[in-house]
């Protein structure tokens, strides 16, 4: 408890500043063991806040199980389940070590991640290999097909794109987003830009390399194969804006497929959690809402930072998920001003005049309006290992918020 | 009947995947259609499809970048018939205008929509204006405040911290402006003219602006102020802005102020304020108007009609806008600039002595305007009455009767013996309280042969022993006569103008040399309102009654809304803790 009151605008200012002025460049690609500072073998980083495995849901549970596997450590499903259930193995959420994951965001040691280095502060921050889409371990999926391609991925993809990361001096994620907003991606549900500029960026510098056919082709094909190193990237700038004494900005929202949780700037790092909601989309064939889990994985760190939702005024080719006219998704992206303290400085939005995107979301604007912040997400199913089975619009629940206003106000003395 | 599957394939037919999902969500919710899969031929979407039983007979062939339509259904023909709508439902286009929907849920929204609005006009539930006129105002906003139900305290803070930012607070309880021709809250549709209106009564207002448009004439700005401005605890703060405003427009000629009648207090300052804008004011009090019909720049009107017919005939008789035709028989003026400021000015209180009851009577009823209290020993209005007229004139301002009963006894009335009043003359100039004496001079048959030449002296002489005792004293002189009358009036006059005296030859003249004398002084504000506040064209965004909303659009008035909501949504405890937080960030 302080007893002088913070100036909370100044404070905000502040952690907004510091977000936007992270920039965060892409430098390497390393096992999660050695990237990662203090990774035991047992431990294994999920999406989303803490959970444990009995609340787990579908999805989680089958990337856990599918991790195991993965890492020799189970031999069947059977072996994994009570591997976990005797205690041995270590849960955390990625956001405790600096990571973020798309949807069950697992990570387990011998895993290969992104590293992203932030010029400014040296911080670094990770996130895993995109899978792509299909079946695929982020949605829980662990069959022989996925984990063979999570092998492949992590022991002939991952050296070429760590060489091939180094050999083009790094990437400037932060400018590969503003380019990528300006050719119609959000870059959370629409990453396709943003993907070919990272394979155009990469291509030169890995077609020497051994299976380079393979992974231009696999990388081509993938258009989220930006999504990872764009989510680590924002998570850089959002931890920037983290541990501001006094501010009401949010700087973390995630989903473990159980829970949404948020942290707050002036918080530390008390987690506010809530069940997750269902959300609201399309499906694709096949595949109703009936069988959607709710929602799931750390992707939200990009409408943390200012994209994603933020930015639906750039994606208007997406524009279907939330009423289907080209001014919807202006309107979208209005809104999420009316929660946010600034514009970005580096991120606009040709459709809205070159404004910049709405950045940093303030608690106290989404209590007083009621209006939580608009995420964009994919929709996993609620049985591990199906995989993705729609996309849509989802928001947190706004319980979240007012328990954190509550907390701000205890500890801060209002 | 087994369903079947029927397969559709568009070679080179790109669309992205969500508007593909919605295709099929179309497909699927047709009649006779099981289910639908609307994919781009990828490897991965030909898994998915065939996940879910929907890879068939005809898709084989097609590759990544063909379009894949399949569709289960009861039978060939519903199969056929979804089959034939793709091309429709592909083309089918969400209607819009282009133009954004947006509705704001803040003041800060809205303000982003339309950063050139100068005004807020405010109609939320009572409890929660004074909160969002706050909000208006920390963003360098000018307040029309409908919202009736606000707390005195919070008017006050609202204007105090108004005035310091040069900004302007109308209301709570406004019902009506015309600012740069835009018609905030109720107002008619008048034509723009020379005429400014400050009213603390709003369908006041709206009839003498109908009234103005009625006679040809028009409005420049009508100024609402909300029923409670100038009660004594809120003290006018906006009628003080509204006429310094008035006075400093270009637009405005001749001024109408409307009010019930305030308190005394007031009123001085109210109309201390309008003297000082140098332009003809016409005064409306309700009901109460003094009992004067012109006092320097202002013009008293005994209606609301009558306000209007005399701004509309002041402009029209005098397009410079001099005030001239308010003025038909003006006093010896003041020299310009002489009585205005405080160093030239006398200090002190009035003394009248007077030998004509009536217009003991009816000089104290005009002074009742700018000063109180007033004793007498012939109290009328709100004088006060006198202890012992004879011995003294009390503590303050004094109008005495020299002809009452008191005075009279055992000698002849003033009018014919000038000895009384010429002694009493010397005791009050001698009374280092005293800054004005004022006269009258009644000429005459029957009267003194030569008043003025008996007066003269003694007045000459006060004004010159007050110099020498470092005193500022003035003397006035109310005359009463013609030049066919025995003492001469032209004669008369010249004898008191070289003794130093001022003349007034009706009393609405010598109240206003009293007032100019020593009537309260108004105070520019600290910080001026910049004119261009009210400026044609008006932005306005419109906080409440979405009515006010439309009638802005129908004016063709560039506005923005704010879909308003009770803070937090009306949960009190968290409603606490963001005002909590507010006022430190204000503070």
């Amino acid at each position: 408890m302080t007893n002088a009151k913070p100036d909370i605008d100044q404070a905000n200012r502040t952690a907004i500043e510091r977000m936007t002025a992270a920039r965060p460049r892409l430098v390497e690609v390393a096992p999660a063991r050695e990237a990662i500072a203090d990774f035991p073998d047992h431990l294994l980083l999920h999406a989303g806040p803490p959970i444990e495995w009995p609340r787990m849901s579908g999805p989680l549970r089958g990337a856990v199980i599918g991790a195991l596997l993965y890492e020799g450590r189970a031999k069947t499903e059977a072996e994994a389940v009570a591997l976990v259930e005797s205690g041995e193995v270590a849960f955390e959420p990625c956001h405790h070590r600096g990571a973020v994951g798309p949807m069950a965001g697992v990570i387990s040691p011998s895993m290969q991640v992104y590293v992203l280095a932030d010029e400014t502060s040296g911080r670094r921050t990770f996130s895993n290999l995109n899978e792509g889409y299909g079946k695929v371990l982020r949605y829980g999926a662990f069959d022989p097909q996925v984990l063979a391609k999570l092998r492949w991925m992590n022991q002939t993809m991952a050296p070429a794109l760590a060489a091939a990361i180094r050999s083009a001096g790094g990437l400037d994620l932060r400018a590969l987003i503003a380019e990528a907003l300006h050719m119609g991606d959000e870059g959370h549900n629409r990453n396709k830009a943003g993907s070919l500029l990272f394979l155009k960026a990469l291509a030169p510098h890995l077609a020497g390399a051994p299976g380079a056919g393979e992974i231009l082709e696999f990388l081509g094909a993938n258009p989220l194969s930006v999504l990872n190193p764009v989510m680590a990237a924002c998570k850089s700038m959002a931890d920037a804006a983290h541990g501001v004494e006094g501010s009401t900005i949010v700087t973390t929202m995630a989903r473990n497929g159980t829970d949404f949780g948020i942290r707050v700037s002036g918080l530390g790092d008390e987690w506010f959690t809530a069940p997750a909601a269902v959300p609201d989309g399309l499906y694709f064939p096949g595949f109703t809402n009936a069988d959607a889990n709710p929602d799931i994985g750390d992707s939200t760190i990009t409408e943390t930072a200012g994209i994603g939702a933020f930015a639906m005024a750039a994606a208007p080719a997406i524009v279907t998920f939330i009423g289907g006219r080209p001014e919807d998704a202006r309107d979208a992206t209005l809104e999420m001003y009316e929660i946010t303290t600034a514009e970005h400085d580096h991120w606009t939005l040709p459709a809205l005049g070159f404004r910049g995107t709405p950045v940093g979301i303030d608690l106290r604007k989404v209590v007083e309006l009621q209006i939580p912040p608009r995420v964009n997400t994919g929709i996993a199913h609620k049985e591990a290992g199906v995989g993705q089975i729609g996309a849509g619009l989802v928001r947190p629940p706004l319980a979240l918020f007012e328990q954190a206003l509550v907390a701000f106000a205890e500890r801060y003395g209002y | 009947m087994p369903p079947i599957l029927r397969t559709s394939v568009r070679a080179g037919s790109y669309h992205d995947s969500v508007v593909l999902m919605r295709l099929q969500q179309s497909l699927a919710s047709l009649p006779g259609i099981l289910d639908a899969g609307v994919v781009m031929a990828t490897p991965a979407n030909r898994e998915i499809l065939e996940g879910s039983g929907l890879l068939g007979d005809g898709a084989e062939a097609a590759g990544p970048g063909d379009l894949l339509i399949v569709v289960r259904a009861e039978s060939d023909d519903s199969a056929a018939e979804a089959l034939a709508k793709v091309d429709s439902l592909l083309s089918l286009r969400a209607s819009g205008s282009g133009e954004s929907g947006y509705r704001p849920r803040s003041l800060d929204g809205a303000l982003r929509a339309l950063p050139k609005a100068r005004w807020v006009q405010i109609s939320v539930p009572g409890r929660y204006a004074a909160e969002v006129a706050h909000e208006a105002l920390d963003r360098g906003r000018n307040v029309f405040l409908y919202s009736d139900n606000v707390t005195l305290a919070d008017e006050i803070a609202l204007k105090e911290k108004a005035r310091a930012r040069g900004l302007l607070v109308l209301g709570p309880d406004c019902g009506t402006a015309i600012l740069g021709g835009a018609g905030l809250g109720f107002a008619n549709r008048v034509r723009r003219g020379p005429v400014g209106i400050v009213a603390a009564s709003g369908t006041g207002l709206q009839m003498v602006a109908s009234r103005l448009h009625a006679l040809g004439s028009g409005v420049s700005q009508g100024i609402g102020l909300g029923g409670r401005d100038l009660s004594v605890e809120v003290g006018g703060f906006s009628a003080l802005q509204a006429l310094d405003l008035l006075g400093r427009d270009p637009e405005t000629k001749v001024i109408v102020l409307l009010a019930k009648p305030p308190a005394p207090a007031v009123t001085a300052k109210i109309l201390a304020a309008a003297r000082a804008t140098d332009k003809p004011v016409v005064v409306n009090f309700l009901g109460k108007n003094p009992p004067l019909w012109r006092l320097g720049n202002l013009r008293f009107a005994v209606s609301l009609a009558e306000a209007a017919d005399l701004a509309a005939a002041a402009v029209l008789e005098d397009p410079v806008g001099s005030g001239l035709p308010l003025r038909p028989s003006p006093p010896a003026p003041l020299p310009k600039g002489e009585g205005r400021t405080a160093e030239a000015r006398p200090t002190g209180f009035f003394r009248g002595l007077f030998a004509g009851g009536t217009l003991a009577y009816e000089i104290q009823l005009g002074l009742q305007i700018a000063f109180d209290p007033i004793y007498s020993n012939a109290p009328i209005g709100t004088s006060r009455p006198l202890d012992d007229p004879a011995r003294g004139s009390g503590p303050g301002h004094a109008i005495l009767d020299l002809g009452a009963d008191e005075f009279t006894v055992g000698r002849l009335h003033p009018m014919i013996d000038p000895d009384l009043r010429l002694r009493r003359l010397r005791a009050e100039a001698a009374d280092p309280s005293v800054g004005l004496i004022l006269l009258d001079l009644v000429l005459g048959d029957g009267s003194h042969a030569d008043p003025a030449g008996v007066l003269g002296p003694e007045i000459e002489r006060a004004i010159l022993d007050a110099g020498n005792a470092g005193r500022r004293l003035e003397v006035a002189v109310l005359v009463v006569g013609t030049d066919d009358d025995p003492q001469g009036l032209s004669e008369q006059v010249a004898t008191l103008r070289r003794a130093g005296a001022r003349i007034a030859t009706v009393v609405e003249d010598l109240v206003g040399l009293a007032w100019e004398l020593l009537g309260p002084l108004t105070a520019a504000p600290a910080v001026l309102m910049p004119l261009d506040a009210v400026a044609a064209p008006l932005a306005v965004i419109n906080v409440g009654v979405e009515t006010f909303y439309d009638s802005l659009l129908s004016q063709g008035i560039a506005a923005s809304p704010v879909d308003w909501r009770p803070p937090a949504g009306g949960d009190e405890r968290l409603a606490g803790i963001l005002r909590r937080m507010k006022a430190r960030s204000t503070a």
